[in-house]
C-alpha cells in the first residue's frame, strides 16, 4: 500500500491541566475519507488543528503528504484545505469577493484568482448569490462558501471539522454531495463529526476518538460487527416473556433487555446467526413470536458502546 | 520556523503583496457597507459641533482665545487614538470567527495580516483627518503657522496613529473574542478625556493632573496646538511631555512600536493553542 497521505503518531497536547490528546495515532490512505468520531471534548478539533499547522503538538509528530506539520509547515499549507465549524469567510464581502481575496492570498495571479472564483461558484451552485454580501446568505450557503474557499488551491488533503453542525437536513445533504464529488476526484478527506450517520454516509474508515486517543478503527461495517447484530423479538402473548428470555439468553449468552411489555432485545455476539434458526428455537420452547428481527447495529450503538457513554451525545 | 524558507526577497515581496490584498479587503468591506464608514466619519464631525458649541459656550480658554480653536487639536488627537479601537475590534472579529485560522492555514505571508490591518487603518485615519479638517474649518478653526508646521502636525498624528494601531492588533489578538473587544470600546472615552484635549489640566486635582499630563493624548494635543499656532500652549512650569510635546509624541510612537510590534507578531504566529 502507498504511504498514507495523513499520518500522525503519538500526538500529545495539553492545555494547562487538560490533556486534549494523549498519544493519538492516525493514518489515512490517499483518496479516502477518514471519519474521526468522538464525543465533545474528545480531542477531534485539537487533532485537526495540529494537522492543519495551526497548533504545534507537545510530543509526537505528524506528516501531510510526507511533509512534517511543524518543520515544513509552509509546504503542508500549500497542500491542505481547512473548512470548519465556523463559516470562516468575511461576512461583509460578497461570495465572489471572498473567493477572489482568498485566491489572491493563495498567490494566484489576479486573473487566475478571478477565474477560479467563478469556476467554484458555478460548480457548487452559488453563482446566483455570488454578488451578494455573505451576511445575507443562509447557514447552508455560508458553509458551502466556506467549503469551496478551502478548495481554491485544489488541496490534496481537505480537513472538515464538523462541516454540517447546525445545518438543516437539506443543507447537510448538499455538503455531503460536494464532499463525495471531491473524493471522486481523488481528494483525501479527514472529517470530524458528532453525527454518526454522517460518518456512515461519507467515511471509508472511521477512527473513534475518546479522551485524546483513538480507541477503535475500521470501516463502518467492521465497527458494527464488533458489537454483533441485535435481535428484537415481539411476542404474541406477554405471558411468554419468561420462556422467551430463557431462549434468548441461551443464544446470546447475556440477559436480554425488555424494550416493552411484549418485547425483548439482545445483542448477539459475532455474526453467523440465521433468522430461521432463531425462530425454530423459539418454536421449540413454545413461544409464539409476532415479529422477530435481526438487524445490524447502528453506528450510534457502536459509538455509545465504545465511548461508554450512557446517553446520546 | 525551520521551514526550508524561500529567499528573503521573495518573502518580503509576498508580505507586501498579501498585505495590499488585505488592505483591499478592508476597503472592499467599506465599499459594501458604506454605513460603517459614514458613521465613523460622522463621529468626529459630531464631536466638533457637540464640544465646540455645547462645552464651548461655558469654558474659558486660559490666556483668552477661541474655544473651538483650542478644542480642534484635542479632537484631532482623540480621532488619532480611535485607531486602537478600530484595529482591535477587527482583529478580534477575525480571530473569533475563524477567519484568522483560515489565514494561518494558508500558504500566505504570515506577517501580512497585521501589516494589512494596520495599513488599512492608516487609510481610514487619513479620511477621518480630512473630514475633521473640513469640520474644523467650518467652525472657525485654522492653522496659523504656515504650511510646514501644519504638515508636521498631521505627520505626527499619522505616525502616532500607526503606532497605536499596533497596540490595537495586540489587544485584539489577546482578547480573541469580538464581544469582549466590543465591550472594551467605551473605555476609549474616559481615556481620551482624561487629558488636556477639552480642558486645561491646571485645574485638576494633583493626582488626576499627573495622569492627564502624562497621557499621550495630551502630548499629541499639545504638539498640535503648538504646530497649528492654536491657543492653549502651556507656559511656565508644566510637566515634561507638555513642555516638549513633539519629542514626547515621537517617543510615545517609538515606544508603542517597540513594544507592540514584536508582541503582536508573536501572538499572531503563536501555535500553542
Amino acid at each position: 500500500m502507498a504511504d498514507p497521505v495523513v499520518f500522525a503518531e503519538g500526538l500529545h497536547k495539553s492545555f494547562g491541566d487538560t490533556h486534549a490528546l494523549r498519544g493519538l495515532d492516525l493514518s489515512v490512505p490517499s483518496g479516502t475519507v477518514c471519519g474521526v468520531l468522538g464525543p465533545n471534548g474528545a480531542g477531534k478539533t485539537t487533532a485537526v488543528r495540529i494537522l492543519a499547522t495551526l497548533s504545534d503538538p507537545d510530543a509526537g509528530h505528524a506528516r501531510i503528504a510526507g511533509y512534517d506539520v511543524v518543520r515544513e509547515a509552509g509546504k503542508v499549507r500549500a497542500r491542505i484545505g481547512l473548512a470548519g465549524q465556523h463559516a470562516a469567510v468575511d461576512e461583509k464581502l460578497t461570495g465572489r469577493g471572498n473567493l477572489r481575496m482568498f485566491g489572491r492570498l493563495s498567490h494566484l495571479s489576479r486573473r487566475e484568482a478571478h477565474r477560479r472564483a467563478d469556476e467554484l461558484l458555478e460548480r457548487f451552485g452559488l453563482m446566483d448569490a455570488a454578488d451578494r454580501q455573505v451576511t445575507g446568505y443562509s447557514g447552508g450557503m455560508r458553509r458551502r462558501l466556506d467549503l469551496i474557499t478551502s478548495l481554491i488551491l485544489r488541496p490534496e488533503v481537505l480537513f472538515l471539522d464538523e462541516p454540517t453542525t447546525g445545518l438543516d437536513p437539506r443543507s447537510r445533504g448538499e455538503i455531503w454531495d460536494s464532499v463525495r464529488e471531491l473524493v471522486a476526484e481523488g481528494t483525501t478527506v479527514l472529517l470530524t463529526t458528532q453525527y454518526l450517520d454522517e460518518a456512515d454516509q461519507l467515511a471509508d474508515d472511521i477512527a473513534v476518538v475518546d479522551h485524546g486517543q483513538v480507541i477503535a478503527t475500521g470501516t463502518p461495517d467492521e465497527l458494527k460487527a464488533t458489537i454483533g447484530d441485535r435481535l428484537d423479538v415481539v411476542l404474541e402473548d406477554p405471558a411468554a416473556l419468561g420462556p422467551a428470555a430463557t431462549v434468548l439468553k441461551a443464544l446470546a449468552g447475556t440477559d436480554p433487555t425488555m424494550t416493552g411489555a411484549d418485547r425483548l432485545s439482545v445483542a448477539l455476539p459475532g455474526g453467523g446467526f440465521r433468522l430461521a434458526d432463531i425462530v425454530r428455537e423459539l418454536d421449540r420452547a413454545g413461544v409464539a413470536a409476532a415479529d422477530v428481527g435481526l438487524r445490524r447495529p447502528t453506528l450510534d450503538e457502536v459509538f455509545l458502546r465504545l465511548t461508554d457513554r450512557k446517553e446520546l451525545v | 520556523m525551520t521551514d526550508l524558507a524561500p529567499p528573503l526577497g521573495r518573502r518580503l515581496r509576498w508580505t507586501f503583496t498579501d498585505g495590499l490584498t488585505l488592505v483591499g479587503r478592508e476597503l472592499g468591506r467599506l465599499r459594501h457597507d458604506p454605513g460603517e464608514l459614514v458613521a465613523a466619519l460622522i463621529f468626529p464631525a459630531v464631536m466638533v459641533v457637540l464640544f465646540g458649541y455645547v462645552f464651548g459656550s461655558a469654558i474659558q480658554v486660559p490666556d483668552g482665545g477661541d474655544y473651538r480653536e483650542y478644542l480642534m487639536p484635542g479632537l484631532f488627537a482623540m480621532v488619532t487614538f480611535s485607531a486602537v479601537m478600530g484595529v482591535m475590534t477587527r482583529m478580534a472579529a477575525d480571530a473569533s470567527r475563524g477567519v484568522m485560522d483560515r489565514f494561518r492555514s494558508m500558504p500566505m505571508a504570515r506577517l501580512a495580516v497585521p501589516f494589512g490591518q494596520t495599513g488599512a487603518d492608516l487609510l481610514v485615519g487619513l479620511l477621518m483627518l480630512a473630514v475633521m479638517v473640513g469640520a474644523g474649518l467650518l467652525v472657525g478653526w485654522q492653522p496659523h503657522r504656515g504650511l510646514i508646521p501644519t504638515a508636521q502636525a498631521f505627520l505626527l498624528m499619522i505616525v502616532l496613529r500607526y503606532a497605536l494601531s499596533w497596540a490595537g492588533v495586540y489587544v485584539g489578538l489577546a482578547v480573541k473574542n469580538d464581544q469582549v473587544a466590543d465591550a472594551m470600546v467605551p473605555l476609549f472615552l474616559p481615556f481620551t478625556m482624561l487629558s488636556n484635549a477639552f480642558v486645561p489640566t491646571g485645574g485638576m486635582p494633583g493626582w488626576l493632573r499627573f495622569l492627564a499630563d502624562w497621557n499621550p493624548v495630551s502630548a499629541l494635543t499639545a504638539a498640535a496646538r503648538e504646530l497649528f499656532g492654536n491657543p492653549g500652549v502651556p507656559s511656565g512650569n508644566v510637566a515634561w511631555p507638555l513642555a516638549h510635546p513633539v519629542t514626547a509624541v515621537l517617543l510615545w510612537s517609538a515606544a508603542l512600536l517597540v513594544i507592540f510590534v514584536p508582541l503582536s507578531l508573536r501572538a499572531y504566529m503563536r501555535r500553542g493553542r
